[in-house]
């Protein structure tokens, strides 16, 4: 019993961290490349879950909603970019913490219009519903597996671009250094618009993959996208490893500190002590996480090399 | 220096709202309005609140994405304390201000060995951890809130029930926070700060320990909202961790900079546009479309990027470029 609840609670964890890569990626290629903070990233995870749940309802097909929410997600990416983001490349971290803390108000009012204020909720195909069993005790449900899949599928295929194609070469040298890579004669601003449009459709992707669980509703995003800047920053700002590891470190401690801080604690204190605790440190756990690795290695687990 | 050299838009604008402000308990009772004053009072506390948050953001560089955590620190030091039938004024206030300032010690102490985007985020962790601290502490209402039955008991004759009494603890209050701030942005220790905050490296040269200075300018600083808090606790009755969440802290940062964050007065304008905005915006919408307000945040969101854009320095840089030309 204990294990199948562990293996359970193991799944959970990596489904988060999973979940979790897939927003931080952008934003730590954005922070990397062109030194921006983007606090509406989460607001792409938000967008890209309601656009698919009206898919979902006008096609009656939550596949083919999601291959059309995707592109759509990048078309809201790339004007965002365009009209705010670019202008503000060049100024201070508290202007992009400003703007784009406008950026969110504006998107979570402008869903607010579209969409109501209820939370909207997306019904999965008989196919995605069932459980699949590893063993008599052991039972996860087949859309929690298929999640993972295609979270790691858009991770390899990440790594695989970053690594091995020339746009992935240009991202890795604008995330060292920028100004070199405008010295050779690329296009940056072209390059920024792409990554931009692509991080917001990733992580729009992340958004339409959990509202089936959790349903659509306004203030997702900004719920994730705090938990996405710790991620980016314990694995290093600018490294798509750094975003990975991170990722997973943060999901499994977040999801079983949750179930087992309390067992933990009850070993070196009361039961009713134990009880009352345990709760309060596991949320707080990956941000005392991030404080101790900042106070000792602020550039993070994995930062890009420079030069 | 002359007299007609101190009639400045920017000063004759704080003179406006300094005496509109000290005047408010009389005009909300001469037009009966007796719910501006609940508005005013609470625009003075914030900007207690934003001022305090000023000193190290505005002047010291130092960009706290966390301070909203000081305000709630503040405020529970006011709430938790009523809870266990304790009424006193004099247990309250110097209590938000030493675990505000113990707080700030020790967050500091760790934050401020990062720079930029991290000490943004780092500030951010610590105050994610208070709000879910308290989040979770369940005796005392957990996200539900904890209410406040009883105002902070201090002189008698002194009821801070009263809100015109309380309105003017909040207003002197500003006062003497805003005449602290200005003596210490200008004395030696505050051109130390706002040295490391254009040159670090030649300030630690020039032999200063800047890390230690920093860090007691946001102890000063976390102190000040402390004590902004308790204000707080006692004006709402209600208190809960939303008052901590990181949005919050972030409403902080929009006040200060939407005001002006190089100047001692800016924040006050800062807040004052801020929550009339608030107050207003969605009036006029209802105005154009009935039930629009609900909405309000749109328009609210677009000024806050167009200020961004194109308002560099604030109302209070706005005001310093009308007075040059």
């Amino acid at each position: 019993m204990e294990s199948a609840l562990l293996i359970t609670q193991l799944l959970n964890g990596l489904q988060l961290g999973i979940l979790l890569f897939l927003v931080a990626a952008g934003l730590t290629l954005i922070f990397g490349i062109m030194d921006f903070v983007n606090l509406a990233h989460g607001s792409f995870y938000m967008i890209g879950a309601y656009i698919c749940g009206t898919l979902v309802y006008l096609l009656d097909s939550f596949v083919l909603a999601v291959i059309l929410a995707v592109p759509l997600t990048l078309v809201v990416g790339y004007v965002a970019e365009r009209l705010v983001a670019r202008s503000i490349y060049a100024r201070d971290h508290l202007d992009h913490v400003l703007a784009t803390f406008g950026l969110i108000l504006i998107f979570d009012t402008g869903v607010h219009l579209l969409w109501g204020a209820e939370g909207m909720s997306i019904p999965l195909p008989d196919w995605l519903q069932g459980q699949v069993a590893f063993s008599s005790t052991i039972e996860v449900p087949s859309y929690r597996l298929a999640i993972i899949a295609v979270g790691l599928a858009v991770a390899l295929g990440l790594f695989l671009v970053v690594t091995k194609t020339r746009i992935g070469m240009l991202i890795r040298a604008g995330a060292s250094n920028r100004t070199m890579v405008q010295a050779l004669g690329i296009d940056i601003k072209n390059l920024f618009s792409l990554v931009f449009a692509a991080g917001a459709a990733i992580a729009g992707l992340a958004g339409m993959m959990i509202s089936p669980i959790t349903e659509a509703s306004i203030g997702m995003g900004n719920d994730i996208i705090i938990v996405a800047f710790v991620v980016i920053i314990i694995g290093g700002i600018g490294s798509i490893k750094g975003a990975f590891i991170g990722a997973l470190i943060v999901g499994m401690i977040d999801t079983l500190g949750r179930s087992y801080l309390d067992q933990l604690f009850k070993l070196v204190m009361s039961d009713q002590n134990a009880e009352t605790a345990a709760p309060a440190i596991s949320a707080m756990l990956i941000y005392i996480l991030m404080a101790a690795i900042l106070a000792v290695r602020p550039q993070g687990l994995f930062p890009p090399k420079v030069r | 220096m002359n007299l007609s050299a101190l009639i400045t838009p920017k000063n004759l604008v704080t003179a406006a709202v300094l005496i509109v402000l000290g005047l408010m308990p009389v005009l909300t009772t001469v037009f009966d309005q007796p719910f501006y004053l609940d508005i005013a009072t609470r625009i003075v506390i914030l900007a207690v609140a934003a001022a305090s948050l000023n000193l190290i953001l505005g002047f010291g560089g130092m960009i706290s994405f966390g301070h909203a955590a000081f305000v709630g620190i503040g405020a529970y030091a006011v709430g938790i304390p009523i809870y266990y039938e304790y009424y006193s004024g004099f247990l309250h206030f110097p209590l938000a201000i030493a675990v505000s300032a113990l707080f700030a010690l020790v967050t500091g102490a760790i934050s401020l060995r990062t720079k930029g985007v991290h000490f943004i985020m780092i500030t951010m962790a610590f105050s994610q951890m208070i709000f879910f601290l308290f989040l979770s502490l369940e005796e005392y209402g957990g996200d539900d809130g904890l209410l406040i039955w009883s105002d902070s008991e201090l002189f008698d004759g002194l009821a801070l029930d009263d809100p015109s009494t309380f309105y003017y603890v909040c207003f002197v209050s500003l006062v003497g926070v805003l005449l602290l701030l200005h003596r210490i942005v200008n004395s030696r220790f505050g051109r130390v700060i706002r040295g490391a905050k254009s040159n670090e490296k030649r300030m630690s040269a020039l032999g200063y320990p800047t890390y230690r200075y920093r860090l007691v300018a946001y102890v000063i600083s976390g102190a000040l909202c402390g004590y902004a808090g308790a204000l707080m606790g006692n004006f709402t009755n209600f208190i809960s961790p939303d008052m901590m969440g990181w949005g919050r802290s972030g409403e902080l940062i929009f006040m200060v900079v939407l005001g002006g964050s190089g100047s001692i007065i800016g924040p006050v304008y800062g807040v004052l546009s801020f929550l009339l905005l608030e107050e207003f915006i969605p009036d006029v919408m209802d105005l154009f479309a009935d039930g629009a307000g609900v909405y309000w945040h749109l328009p609210f969101g677009i000024i806050l990027l167009l200020v961004v854009l194109f308002v560099r320095g604030g109302i209070s840089g706005f005001l310093n470029r009308l007075t040059k030309r």
